[in-house]
């Protein structure tokens, strides 16, 4: 650790940026219509990714009342069911996760975190936002048009995906890759606003490595996605390509239902490549902004330093580059050359090393604090108890022996929903806990939150903890129904009815924390400025919630990490980045 | 205090419904028992990290919760217990990677002497071909495809003419031989998975994929299709016979060959209305 250069009763430089009066809003709709602000911007995101991830979770409740009771609701048939997983699917991964957490934490937290006024690029910004909604709106819109939306599985492979035997061929796989291809170029606009803030924008004294690890984590995923995304983005448009012009990119000679087809010569593993090459890094992109996250809730509400800081930014240096060359561990039984399975499980397994690293390094931060277990930190504790529990089945997956007999099972729907689904958004929600009263001015209720918490954590692990022994006995996923099948035990059924009356419950209580968020809003204690005791900058605002420019007159300076809890010899047990510094300090 | 109760619970809970859990593998047909042997070391090693992680977790839980008057220690790092735990992971997961990736160079090496036979599918059945008296099969291509020829072997290639042709998705499987699966799909991808038997591979439209395994078990097996190729997934459905050698011949010598079905107009027929 080094020591920080602490200048003694130096008077700081004034801020190189001043406040510019030029690109306030003048008018109701620049100030929260067409708005520049990257904190107005964050809710608008947030606020469309929580609207379609509610569309999301009914639709799961659509497909387990299928899986639990095959044929008793009659609207649910072959042709919703599998629209119904798609739909659900793709939204939840890109149009929610993805979005709240870059478009929605990203642009929050950036600016105030690094002590910035805003994104380096308000109107570019502005326009992501836009190019968004209208992404989505896409989606959705598929609803309404002939066929409906596409039922291809959120994986989207070719020739099924394309071709008459699936549900939503007509205009569903059209719009939805449309609405891709638009989702792409407006997370680009974004993506580079990050990215650049991070480098560019931070305040005096704000090094890289004093950044919140929160930032780390947003910045790291931001990074992967620009680098990510271009895969799917060319998958979607020489898809787009042979389903509308006859092209063959990923489509070889076929007859389909006893028709010759006019394709020659395209590669449907192509397509699978292309998209995990995608498909991958998307789990760290959602996963490494819930990390820092989750970092910073740890620490905060445990008042002790994050442990091991250093080793958890190159952690999550480590798994953004590795992560993007493992994705060939989703296709171990798609008839690849399957000489790649050596490569890809070894470098699969190798980011076991790193992750676990990061997770130590959590529970260590426990160790000698001072834990408050308020709403946010309970919640980062069950991502802890879901992330591992999700991580040690991606040991299984990934090693490519072992996920032959597990692939396309409902074990790895088991998986992936511990690791990527309910991991990361437990850290949403316990995120909106704990930065609610810097967005607002007002806390949340603390009794609501608990009850939340209690009945979405062990609510979600009783969903899918179970799921995984269905997949160890062979059921596979993406089944409209099991009919008479010899080797399923009509026990199976037994707990297929217990998982979907508790999806349905934790379902249904998410309503206590909308009812708490519009609540507080108007009757939630106030907050003060800083009512978490935390360090880090966005909570040393001059005025809570922050306004346009965030900073008022002068940006802040930064004299040492965010981690100053507890700080031997400091009056307080905590130190605020911006503070003076202490006679004496070693902070970094 | 009663946080850190729920946590140890859960993990009490999660070892005992394993235990107890009646959804189990399927009891195992085929020589990949080194599978399930991989499997296992899998859950101890893995069981064992979440169990410790987690208990580790729930005693913080209970020993450091905010009391009036608690300080946390400052501690930002501890670069010696960082490389400790770096280290033992490494080695945990070289224990599971190494015996996984010897397991998978087994599986991808088929032995000398296994039966070729092939899987194709289609929307949404299942057939085979079994090479004839001259043990080879014959060569395919979509091309050839039509009510006649529903599998596509091309018409000119002699190694073909005497292929045999299961149509009705029954596979005869003679037992303790080893067979190499040749899969092809005429249509769109889908995937030969019998639970037993522990292995699967896709089928994909304009390559032939193929995997490998041996049959142990008398019995009759389940064909599923694992890879989602439309709303007849789930109904995609074969059968699979392991039986005693001398059963196989029977059966063998009762299939139709290329040749006889393209002669007679029964065969035609019945072709069609498998279409
Ligand atoms: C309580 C909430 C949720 C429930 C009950 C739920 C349930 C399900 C079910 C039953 C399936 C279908 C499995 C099958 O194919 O048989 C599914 C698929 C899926 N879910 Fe969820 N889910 C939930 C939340 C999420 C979240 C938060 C994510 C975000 C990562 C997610 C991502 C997916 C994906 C990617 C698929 C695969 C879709 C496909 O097969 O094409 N789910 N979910
Ligand atoms: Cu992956
Ligand atoms: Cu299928």
């Amino acid at each position: 650790m080094t020591d920080a250069s602490v200048p003694q009763n130096v008077a700081p430089p004034p801020a190189e940026v001043e406040d510019v009066e030029l690109y306030h809003a003048h008018s109701w709709i620049t100030k929260y219509v067409f708005c520049q602000d990257a904190k107005v911007i964050a809710i608008q995101y947030a606020g469309t990714a929580i609207t379609v991830g509610i569309l999301a979770l009914v639709l799961s409740w659509v497909i387990r009342l299928q899986l639990a009771f095959p044929g008793a609701i009659p609207f649910i048939d072959a042709q919703v069911y599998y629209q119904s997983v798609t739909m659900h699917g793709m939204i939840m991964v890109v149009y929610m996760l993805t979005a709240i957490f870059l478009g929605g934490f990203g642009n929050y937290l950036i600016p105030l975190m690094v002590g910035a006024r805003d994104m380096v690029f308000p109107y570019v910004n502005m326009l992501s936002y836009w190019v968004y909604l209208i992404a989505t709106l896409v989606l959705v819109a598929s609803y309404f048009f002939p066929g409906g939306p596409t039922g291809a599985g959120w994986t989207l492979y070719p020739p099924q995906s394309i071709l008459t035997g699936t549900p939503g061929h007509e205009w569903g796989i059209i719009l939805m890759l449309a609405s891709l291809i638009l989702f792409i170029i407006g997370f680009t606009m974004g993506g580079l606003n990050y990215v650049v803030t991070v480098l560019q924008a931070r305040t005096r004294g704000m090094t890289l490595m004093r950044m919140p690890l929160t930032v780390w984590g947003i910045f790291a995923a931001a990074v992967m996605a620009l680098l990510a995304f271009p895969g799917l983005f060319v998958a979607c448009v020489m898809l787009l390509l042979d389903r509308t012009l006859g092209t063959s990119f990923f489509v070889p000679s076929i007859v389909e239902l006893g028709e010759h087809k006019e394709y020659v010569g395209g590669s449907p593993i192509l397509f699978q490549h292309l998209f995990w090459f995608f498909g991958h890094p998307e789990v760290y992109i959602v996963a490494l902004p819930a990390f820092g996250i989750v970092s910073d809730l740890i620490s905060v509400h445990a008042r002790k330093n994050i442990f091991g800081y250093r080793m958890m930014v190159w952690a999550i240096i480590a798994i953004g580059v590795l992560s993007m060359v493992v994705w060939g561990h989703h296709m171990y039984v798609s008839g690849m050359d399957p000489w790649f399975g050596f490569f890809f499980a070894v470098t699969t397994l190798a980011i076991a090393v790193p992750t676990a690293l990061k997770v130590y390094n959590w529970v260590l931060t426990l160790w000698h604090a001072d834990i408050h277990f308020t709403t946010p930190m309970l919640f980062a504790l069950g991502f802890l108890v879901t992330f591992v529990n999700g991580g040690i089945t991606g040991l299984y997956l990934g090693n490519v022996i072992v996920d032959v007999p597990l692939s396309a099972t409902l074990f790895v729907v088991a998986h992936f929903h511990m690791v990527m689904g309910i991991a990361p958004v437990l850290v949403i929600f316990g995120a909106i806990y704990h930065w609610y009263p810097k967005i607002t001015g007002r806390m949340m209720d603390e009794r609501l939150g608990k009850i939340h918490f209690w009945i979405t954590f062990l609510g979600a692990y009783a969903i899918f903890f179970p799921m995984h022994y269905l997949g160890v006995l062979g059921m596979p996923r993406r089944f409209y129904e099991m009919g008479e099948t010899a080797f399923v035990p009509a026990s199976a059924t037994t707990l297929n009815i217990f998982i979907t009356i508790t999806a349905l419950a934790v379902g249904f209580a998410q309503s206590i924390f909308f009812y708490n968020l519009f609540k507080s809003l108007k009757y939630g204690a106030p907050a003060g400025g800083n009512p978490w005791r935390a360090a880090s900058l966005e909570w040393q605002t001059p005025e809570t919630p922050p306004g346009h420019g965030n900073w008022g007159k002068q940006l802040p300076v930064v004299y040492r990490w965010p981690y100053g809890y507890s700080v031997p010899g400091a009056p307080e047990d905590y130190l605020p980045q911006n503070a003076p510094p202490v006679r004496g300090e070693r902070s970094p | 205090m009663y946080i850190a109760l729920v946590m140890v619970l859960v993990v009490v809970g999660s070892i005992l419904f394993h235990i107890l859990s009646p959804w189990r593998a399927t009891p195992i047909a085929s020589n990949w028992g080194f599978i399930d042997d991989t499997m296992g070391l899998t859950f101890l090693v893995t069981g064992a990290g979440f169990v410790a992680v987690i208990l580790f977790m729930a005693y913080c839980l209970y020993r450091f919760s905010h009391q009036p008057g608690r300080r946390a220690a400052y501690e930002p790092e501890n670069q010696k217990l960082e490389a400790w735990l770096g280290i033992v992971t490494t080695i945990a997961v070289i224990i599971l990677l190494a015996p996984g990736l010897l397991v998978w160079g087994q599986f991808i090496t088929v032995p000398k002497d296994a039966m070729e036979i092939e899987a194709v599918g289609v929307q949404w059945n299942w057939s085979f071909r079994l090479p004839g008296a001259d043990n080879q099969l014959g060569s395919s291509d979509v091309r050839y495809i039509d009510s006649a020829n529903a599998l596509g072997l091309s018409p000119a290639d002699p190694k073909g003419q005497d292929d045999l042709l299961v149509t009705a998705g029954e596979l005869h499987l003679p037992l303790g031989k080893p067979v190499k699966v040749l899969l092809r799909s005429i249509d769109v991808l889908h995937d030969f998975y019998v639970p037993e038997i522990r292995a699967k591979m896709d089928l994909v439209p304009g390559i032939v994929t193929y995997f490998w395994f041996t049959p142990t078990k008398i019995g009759e097996y389940e064909i599923l299709c694992a890879a989602y190729c439309g709303t007849g997934h789930p109904q995609m459905r074969g059968k699979m016979i392991v039986e005693s050698e001398a059963d196989f011949e029977a059966w063998r010598t009762a299939q139709q060959t290329f040749e006889q079905s393209r002669k007679s107009d029964a065969g035609r027929d019945k072709r069609a209305s498998a279409q």
